[in-house]
């Protein structure tokens, strides 16, 4: 008890006598503000029950069940064997759930994946640099960023191909232009600091001072972002598969679960409905969590 | 008096330059980043349709024709030219409203596009009327009750709206309102009994019937649009709560509202006339990037709903592998969106007067 004491004493020391505990005692801080705020907790409540769904899936349900076909067993309401019913080709829809979760952390984490870099890539030099390297590639992301999202992925994905793989490239594709001009945005700011210029008198190389001094500052509003467009993101991907665009079957996508629900909506309803309150959570979940995020980070900037 | 007449002189090419030639610069200015990025737009396109696997020559001669023939449709098809070249005359194409021909239903994609474009544009202005007349009111209610019970409502509400998917939407609200309540009527745009009994006008089925006098075809699509409307209407009902919310709530933290209150002016007049009045360059924005994101909407909710629009058209077409038709849409699409941005760009100076005399 005594040490949890010191431990917080520790953390919320106004002096802190290292770097170490300076950085510990902010991030502890911010936890304290983030907690406080109900709705971000149950939010990250449920992004961590996602991840943990997805990487416990093989426990908590048959892997071979997510495609095995009963059609002896097809259409069944929700039952003590089969939680949420069986579909329309007797499988498991529980299971299908469960497995789903792993194809939407992955669809989102490849698509963080490309569009990180790719914004950090593209909006890090033209902070930098200004002038016409700056004109050029924002005028090549404004033009991006003119597209409806979801019309571009589908051109995209209409020309390359149904497939989970394209569906990523396809979002991430559409995805990037906001984080390009964030961390334009940040490196604008901090250009002509004077920590930069002491690392240019220093004799960096001008990768070295983007990679080392501009981009551990743009992070932080790059992942918060990120988060907030986690659940566009899983949205988006969730569209595209119930345009039958995303994973094809039998993968137990939760958009494409919709979509073969469909023809069954008016006698068994909950073919369709599970999988859909299954994206309509996530994404609640991500939108919950990012606004926490926000809310913290706005009242510590204030 | 020299000295006069010369300040005079400035005084007017002052005047002249507000009034005249910085209104032109910015006008021309807008119309030059409009251009730039429709050729952003069609070097996209263009690039899409090159990279697509199928191979638009086989796909016309078939792969058991041979080298001559092979040859002769690649060349009059213009591929064998270089890639400028082709992208030159594609270009040009777009520009004269040529999309090609489409597989699907061979005709010119255009008249396909023309076609179907009313209902999307009658689906997505009801749902934006629905968006802004009830988002604006609570975004406006949620930032003058901060904190309370009325707020969190009200941004829990909003919240749920732009999580959740809008076809799974369309699917519930189908089971409720029309499967088992029966307030509604179902999917499609009418009654197949009133197939063909207006003329189409403007090709919006509740606008010609009224122009026809015919209530009763009226009635009937108006409760076949009510729903997909109302569904995409809450989404963006969503989106435009939260920004008017973030937009009041920073008008509201100015000195100007204390002083208009200590002055004795309503509280009521102060929010919905003052502050709100401030706010509408920037809801402007909002509410045309609403109405481009209900396009985007319309691909799901007429794909739930039956509902004969550019997004089936465009979703029909995918499956058909009727690139010209596909790619044809998106450019709509996008044409409409960037027009958008561009309307609100010109209309800027207009509502607020601190942008009338910028340079």
């Amino acid at each position: 008890m005594s040490e949890a004491i010191t431990l917080r004493a520790w953390l919320l020391d106004p002096a802190p006598a290292s770097r170490r505990q300076a950085r510990f005692g902010r991030w502890f801080r911010a936890w304290l503000a983030f907690r406080r705020n109900g709705l971000a907790v149950a939010g990250l409540a449920i992004v961590l029950l996602l991840v943990a769904v997805a990487v416990f899936a093989p426990l908590l349900a048959d892997r071979q069940a997510a495609t095995f076909q009963d059609l002896a067993q097809r259409l069944q309401p929700a039952s003590w064997a089969h939680p949420f019913g069986t579909d329309e080709l007797g499988r498991d829809i529980y299971t299908r759930i469960v497995f789903g979760a792993r194809i939407t952390l992955t669809i989102v984490g490849l698509v963080s994946l490309i569009v990180v870099p790719l914004g950090l890539g593209i909006g890090m030099p033209a902070g930098y640099f200004g002038g016409v390297i700056d004109k050029v590639l924002m005028r090549i992301t404004d033009i991006f960023l003119a597209f409806p999202r979801l019309i571009l992925a589908l051109a995209f994905a209409a020309a390359l191909g149904p497939g989970i793989e394209n569906a990523v490239i396809a979002i991430a594709l559409t995805a990037w232009p906001p984080y390009a001009r964030l961390a334009r945005a940040e490196t604008l700011t901090r250009r002509r600091a004077e920590f930069i210029e002491a690392a240019q008198l220093q004799g960096a190389s001008t990768a070295r001072i983007l990679g080392t001094q501009i981009l551990p500052l743009c992070l932080p509003s790059v992942i918060m972002r990120l988060t907030l467009d986690m659940a566009g993101i899983i949205l988006t991907a969730a569209g595209l598969g119930f345009l039958g665009l995303g994973a094809q079957p039998p993968a137990p996508e939760w958009g494409a679960m919709v979509s073969t629900g469909r023809g069954v909506l008016l006698d068994q309803w909950w073919v369709a409905t599970v999988p859909g309150l299954a994206i309509f959570i996530t994404s609640l979940g991500f939108n919950l969590l990012g606004d926490g995020l926000r809310d913290v980070s706005d009242s510590r900037s204030a | 008096m020299s000295a006069t007449a010369s300040t005079g002189r400035t005084e007017i090419s002052a005047e002249w330059g507000r009034r005249v030639a910085a209104p032109i610069r910015r006008v021309a200015s807008v119309l030059g980043s409009v251009s730039l990025t429709f050729l952003g737009l069609t070097v996209v396109t263009f690039i899409i349709g090159r990279v697509i696997p199928i191979d638009p020559v086989l796909a016309i001669v078939g792969d058991k024709a041979s080298r001559e023939v092979y040859d002769r449709v690649r060349e009059q098809l213009g591929l064998n030219k270089p890639l400028l070249v082709q992208y030159w005359d594609y270009l040009m194409r777009v520009l004269h409203g040529n999309f090609g021909t489409s597989v699907m239903t061979s005709r010119p994609v255009l008249t396909d596009l023309l076609s179907v474009f009313p209902a999307t544009v009658e689906l997505s202005i009801l749902a934006l009327i629905i968006g802004v007349a009830g988002g604006i009111p609570l975004g406006v209610v949620a930032a003058t009750h901060r904190g309370r019970w009325q707020d969190q409502a009200i941004r829990f509400g909003s919240l749920l709206g732009y999580s959740m998917p809008v076809f799974w939407l369309g699917l519930v609200g189908l089971l409720a309102f029309y499967a088992k309540l029966g307030w509604v009527n179902g999917p499609g745009r009418i009654d197949v009994a009133f197939d063909d009994m207006v003329t189409p006008v403007t090709g919006m089925v509740t606008i010609d019937s009224l122009i026809a006098g015919e209530y009763e075809v009226f009635w009937n699509a108006l409760s076949h649009l009510v729903l997909p409307a109302s569904i995409l209407g809450y989404i963006s009902l969503a989106y435009v709560a939260r920004m008017t919310r973030s937009f009041m709530l920073g008008q509201l933290r100015q000195e100007y509202v204390l002083a208009t209150l200590a002055k004795g002016l309503s509280p009521w007049r102060v929010v919905w006339v003052h502050a709100l009045g401030n706010v509408w360059v920037q809801l402007l924005t909002v509410i045309a990037l609403t109405f481009g994101s209900l396009l985007e909407g319309a691909v799901l909710t007429e794909t739930v709903f039956a509902w004969p629009g550019l997004g089936m058209y465009m979703k029909n077409s995918l499956f058909a592998a009727d690139l010209n038709a596909v790619l044809g849409g998106t450019v709509v699409i996008g044409i409409v969106y960037i027009g958008l941005n561009m309307l609100t760009d010109l209309l800027y100076p207009l509502v607020d007067p601190r942008a009338r005399d910028q340079r």
